[in-house]
């Protein structure tokens, strides 16, 4: 490597890099990366949804704290919009209208800031989603699906805090609720949502405090984690779908400079002018229309943002007269159980990529994604899971349910209750049989070929229609998925069998039990022999 | 409230042009406006009825026998099927028959909202059939309905009618099946009558609760509402969070997916 | 592109049950065919298409400079109007749409550019092993364990935990600070079982704070009420106060309403009630009141409260009845408050019951 010299420095542009790589060995990231390969699918762009997102929310949101003030000091607002002219309400509340209606393009920043935020959370989930229907937590991404997770919960907090702060009527019953709801919680509640708000209810810090966090804290907290992750997705390189020419050990796509960059970074700009046209167009929480915050009155239909609906289902869902005095005390099951529910469907899905990891025993890394049919039992909790987020979501909108479809709500909400429970398991059910539906059709396919719908006669006068075999592309992509079988319970070199193993026999079992095996080469010559016969 | 219309269409049309021309539009929006409304103000005055005429309250009288007597009774004393009418007043038949809430076509959780089966005079005639039988809230006067104090009047409709309605009036769920209807393009007048009388399960608002002062102002409110669309563009329903996330996820996730798949396909 | 001369890595490991686990390597597996042949694009065909994509990437190029000229004109000549809501609109919509398509016509361009116009050639990377090289992680022991020795971490116990005493104590004078987040002197579960009211103390309207006598309520009235004297607090203790002290007045057909006990019965006044409006579940203001049926909605998650059975939960995770305020009149006809509410109203908190 000694007797190869760069190309001289000249132009202004030659000088440059110069002068740079001197003062920064930029030339040996350029070297190590420049031509780093990313393959190219769709669903590999949820997660960049997500951090353009990120990148839309921070300037927008840079913008607005120009305006913004994070005070509950009481003010008469004097501004433009005429129906609240004259109103007492907080200096945030006075400063979110000024920037909605006195200053040109707050609004339109307002409303990108919001949507960006809706589609942050809402791309996190999405590629929550397609990084586990293909199994791309597997070793060695577990910690990855880990920070990433974090980042799922840090958005949602980010989200919650920022509807929280122009302390409108809908944000300022929202807070009411988060009181209750950490009020019923045993021994730590009271003291938990006094600290919270600087004494009691509404108080006049909560704004302020949570301004701190909205734009201090977690911002810094989302910037460490999505740093993380990215380094991660660096280390790792990223995942590939199977198919013909790709193995665990290469990856087949696109090098990041030029292709990728001219992809993903005019990208950026398609998502960031996407949100800024919907910004432009639709109203997004109208604040003007809710006015001040007051304890007394309420809207109806006040929900909370989409990501926050699940949370505000469960409370929803729960039967009535749910609570004891115990000891001396009161246990708000009411409360209780809808929080206990969604700490553990949280926990439940941080975990899972370790849970499989431990069932399978296995310690090869895993760099091909699976298709989802080709792990039914993956799949099927996966669409369990997604069915049992799906009810408390629809339970958040219960009224809306009722007078958009002319039913009663008690009706909404008890058949919610019902499938809170049931539709899971029927989902679970439903997943697994097609998935394993559509593995054996690609057995079929694939041992006799696919159906070319021409007829012929035989010379002996016999009608049939010719099969045509796949070739050798299309039969990888059938054949070439990660094959598991259930483990067999034996003894350990102790001799013992502990209830651990047990517990793994019969998980293995769960998982692996209906399995359909892909084809062998052994299998596909008998086939191809039977057919010639 | 039938005003509106016009009164929107020429301030919406402003955005397009220059300052000078936009101030120009609005007042030519404005004078004909003012002058459409002149036009309509008399037109409703020439079709207003003397509700104290033995002549309109005899017709009334037939025109009850004949449409209303089977549930309410023959003397509007009511009857299993439906409540006396004694002492409702002009302003509640005005409201119920006006709105087409009655005559009801059948029973369920809530008299709906249907075309209107009498006109404005054969109504005005019930009314004061209604009415001559005894004393109860009457009919507003249009001069009632306008001129309020709009901020005084969104705090009112915030405390006491927002929780059923809906902050914007998109209206909202009850009980078992009923709800408190929108009130977008409901006429002044019933939304009046409405928090005079109380219809079915909506409390009453008598004088003495909210003064035909506030009353007015709340009305004043939501026509402002009315003529103000969002500053923010299109509204969704004004059902909040929710029309929010479903808007975000059919059509901005919805966008972007597509948009995923165009630029990670082959170009041909 | 960067291909590893070392070979095949180890990134899957021998085929032994121990690294596979429940994974099936079948040993007649078919065969990787390799990359599919490259289909080239009409761009790489024809001439002219290759033309026409590097046309359409400049054009776009173009246009979004006029678009963002378009937002700018817009900012000077779509201005904001006081007290004018169109203007507002137009402002946000002109400005919103000169920027988006500007943000768009670069996206779509430089998309296309790589899409139609840069090489489509597929590439290929080497994976490595995620884990260390032998000899690397062989150096990594090494150190430790030289740092070991050389610090004396593991022998010279006391230090060693010392060390980690120290660690684990001293956060804890920060969590001790957050005690001042709320005031000192204040026990918030005096707060909650407490409200504004006051034996005496006239029910007036919310906002006005004007009395109410018993004979403006008709029967099927609901007036939102608020104590007297609340709206004369200064804006933070008034909002406070109300949080706990927001009332619902409802007048009923004294038949109509079903009472527990004699003592019950007189909090109301011929058959007018006042009931809190927090809702005892999470606290949002329950105020839909339905005459007919006499039911209380809450909107925030439906609980359900029948005014004539004092407010007894018949629907929605509610756990208690709204709290009833008891009323009377006064010499003059208003109505007063005979007392606080005699149970702390809103949600349930864990001290509560005693």
């Amino acid at each position: 490597m000694s007797n190869v010299t760069a190309p001289a420095q000249s132009g202004v542009v030659g000088k440059f890099s110069n002068y740079l790589d001197e003062r920064t060995s930029i030339s040996g990231a350029v070297k190590e990366f420049g031509r780093k390969v990313f393959p190219d699918h769709w669903s590999f762009l949820l997660g960049e949804v997500a951090l353009y997102s990120f990148v839309i929310i921070l300037l927008t949101g840079s913008f607005l704290t120009f305006f913004f003030q994070a005070s509950m000091t009481p003010v008469h607002y004097e501004g433009s919009y005429v129906p609240l002219k004259g109103i007492e309400m907080s200096a945030a509340m006075a400063s979110t209208l000024d920037i909605s209606f006195d200053i040109r393009g707050g609004l339109l920043m307002r409303q990108i800031h919001h949507w960006a935020a809706l589609l942050f959370v809402a791309s996190i989930g999405l590629h929550m989603l397609r990084v586990f229907f293909t199994g791309a937590f597997r070793k060695p991404r577990e910690l990855n699906w880990s920070i990433g997770f974090v980042l799922f919960v840090l958005a949602m907090a980010e989200g919650f805090t920022g509807y929280s702060l122009p302390d409108d009527l809908l944000s300022g019953n929202g807070l009411r609720i988060i009181d209750g709801m950490v009020l019923g919680l045993p021994v730590v509640g009271t003291w938990i949502t006094f600290l919270l708000f600087g004494g009691e209810f509404p108080g006049s810090d909560i704004v302020g405090r949570l301004y701190s966090l909205h734009i201090l804290l977690l911002p810094a907290f989302v910037l460490i984690f999505i740093v993380l992750h990215l380094m991660f997705v660096i280390i790792h390189k990223h995942t590939q779908y199977p198919g013909p020419g790709k193995t665990e050990e290469n990856v087949v796509g696109f090098p990041i400079l030029p292709v990728y960059a001219a992809k993903a970074g005019g990208f950026f700009f398609l998502v960031f002018g996407v949100v800024a046209l919907i910004g432009a167009t639709v109203t997004i929480n109208p604040i003007w229309n809710y006015g001040p915050y007051d304890p007394s009155p309420v809207s109806a239909g006040t929900q909370p943002d989409w990501y926050i609906g699940f949370a505000d289902g469960a409370l929803r869902l729960v039967p009535p007269h749910l609570e004891t005095y115990w000891f001396g005390y009161t246990w708000s099951w009411n409360i209780i159980i809808p929080v206990l529910l969604l700490v553990v469907f949280l926990a439940a899905a941080f975990a899972y990529p370790f849970v499989e990891a431990w069932v399978t025993g296995d310690k090869r890394e895993h760099h091909l994604l699976d298709r989802p049919r080709n792990a039914p039992v993956r799949t099927a909790i996966g669409a369990a899971g997604v069915t049992f987020y799906a009810v408390l979501w629809a339970a958040a909108s219960s009224d809306i349910i009722a007078t958009h479809f002319k039913v009663t709500m008690e009706g909404v909400i008890n058949t919610l209750q019902i499938m809170l429970i049931v539709a899971p398991i029927i989902a679970f059910m439903t997943a697994k049989r097609i998935a394993l539906a559509l593995q054996k059709k690609d057995r079929e396919i694939l041992l006799h070929g696919f159906e070319t719908g021409r007829v012929v006669r035989l010379p002996g006068g016999e009608y049939t229609e010719v099969h045509q075999q796949l070739d050798a592309y299309d039969r990888w992509q059938l054949v070439s998925y990660n094959d598991n079988a259930p483990i067999m319970l034996r003894p350990n070199p102790q001799g013992k069998i502990t209830a651990g193993m047990r517990m793994r026999a019969s998980m293995s079992r769960f998982f692996f039990e209906d399995r359909i095996a892909p084809v062998s080469q052994e299998e596909y010559k008998q086939a191809l022999e039977h057919a010639h016969h | 409230m039938r005003k509106n219309m016009s009164e929107s269409k020429a301030t919406r049309r402003n955005g397009r042009r220059g300052p000078l021309a936009s101030v120009a539009l609005i007042l030519i929006g404005l004078v004909a406006t003012g002058g459409a409304y002149a036009a309509l103000s008399t037109a409703s005055a020439s079709a207003s009825v003397d509700l104290s005429s033995p002549a309109v309250i005899d017709e009334g009288q037939k025109l009850f026998a004949a449409n209303c007597s089977t549930c309410h009774g023959q003397q509007a004393q009511g009857t299993a099927n439906g409540p006396s009418l004694i002492g409702v007043g002009s302003a509640a038949v005005d409201f119920q028959v006006g709105t087409g809430r009655m005559p009801m076509q059948m029973s369920g959780p809530q008299a709906e909202q249907k075309p209107v089966q009498f006109t404005d005079e054969q109504t005005k005639a019930l009314a004061a059939y209604v009415a001559s039988l005894a004393p109860g809230p009457a009919i507003p006067a249009q001069s009632e309905l306008e001129g309020g104090n709009v901020s005084n009047g969104g705090e009112l409709f915030r405390i006491n009618c927002a929780m059923c309605h809906n902050v914007a009036g998109a209206g909202g769920a009850l009980t078992e099946g009923k709800y408190a209807p929108e009130l977008k393009g409901v006429a002044a007048v019933h939304v009046y009558e409405a928090m005079l009388t109380g219809p079915q399960n909506m409390p009453v608002f008598n004088d003495l609760n909210l003064s035909p002062e506030e009353k007015k102002d709340i009305i004043s409110y939501l026509t402002y509402i009315q003529e103000n669309p969002s500053a923010g563009g299109l509204e969704l329903s004004n059902l909040g969070p929710v029309s929010e996330g479903l808007f975000l996820w059919v059509f901005g996730l919805g966008a972007i997916v597509a948009l995923t798949v165009w630029v990670t396909a082959k170009s041909n | 592109m960067a291909k590893n001369e070392s070979g095949k890595a180890d990134i899957v490991p021998a085929n032994s049950a121990e690294a596979t686990g429940t994974g099936v390597v079948a040993p007649d597996a078919f065969a990787n065919p390799g990359l599919p042949p490259h289909r080239p694009r009409v761009t790489d065909l024809d001439p002219k298409a290759a033309k026409r994509a590097e046309r359409v990437v400049y054009v776009l190029f173009y246009l979004s400079i006029a678009a963002s000229v378009f937002a700018v004109y817009a900012y000077m000549f779509f201005p904001i109007e006081p007290e004018n809501v169109h203007s507002v609109r137009m402002n946000t919509l002109y400005l919103g749409l000169g920027i988006a398509f500007s943000l768009l016509a670069i996206g779509i361009a430089a998309v296309h550019w790589g899409k139609a116009v840069m090489s489509d050639k597929e590439a290929i990377d080497h994976r490595h092993p995620v884990r260390g090289t032998e000899e690397t992680r062989a150096r990594a022991v090494e150190i430790f364990r030289e740092s070991d020795e050389e610090s004396g971490f593991s022998r010279r116990t006391l230090i060693r935990n010392g060390l980690i005493g120290a660690l684990i104590a001293f956060p804890l004078p920060a969590i001790a600070l957050f005690r001042g987040l709320a005031p000192m002197d204040v026990d918030p579960n005096n707060e909650l079982k407490h409200t504004f009211w006051k034996k005496g103390m006239r029910l007036t309207r919310d906002p006005q704070g004007t009395p109410i006598k018993a004979s403006e309520l008709t029967i099927g009235s609901a007036f939102q009420v608020i104590p007297e004297g609340l709206v004369d607090l200064p804006e933070h203790e008034m909002l406070d106060a109300k949080a706990k002290a927001a009332v619902l007045l409802v007048r009923l057909k004294k038949e109509d309403l079903n009472w527990t006990s004699e003592e019950r019965e007189s909090w109301s006044y011929e058959g007018i009630v006042a009931y809190s409006k927090i809702c005892t579940h999470v606290g949002c203001p329950v105020a839909l009141y339905e005459q007919q049926t006499h039911h209380l909605l809450c909107p925030c998650h439906q609980s359900q409260f029948d005014i004539a059975n004092e407010c007894a939960v018949i629907f929605g995770p509610a756990a208690r009845p709204l709290p009833q305020l008891p009323i009377t009149v006064d010499a003059e006809g208003y109505l007063v408050a005979t007392s606080d509410f005699t149970e702390p109203v809103g949600p349930s908190f864990w001290e509560r019951a005693n």
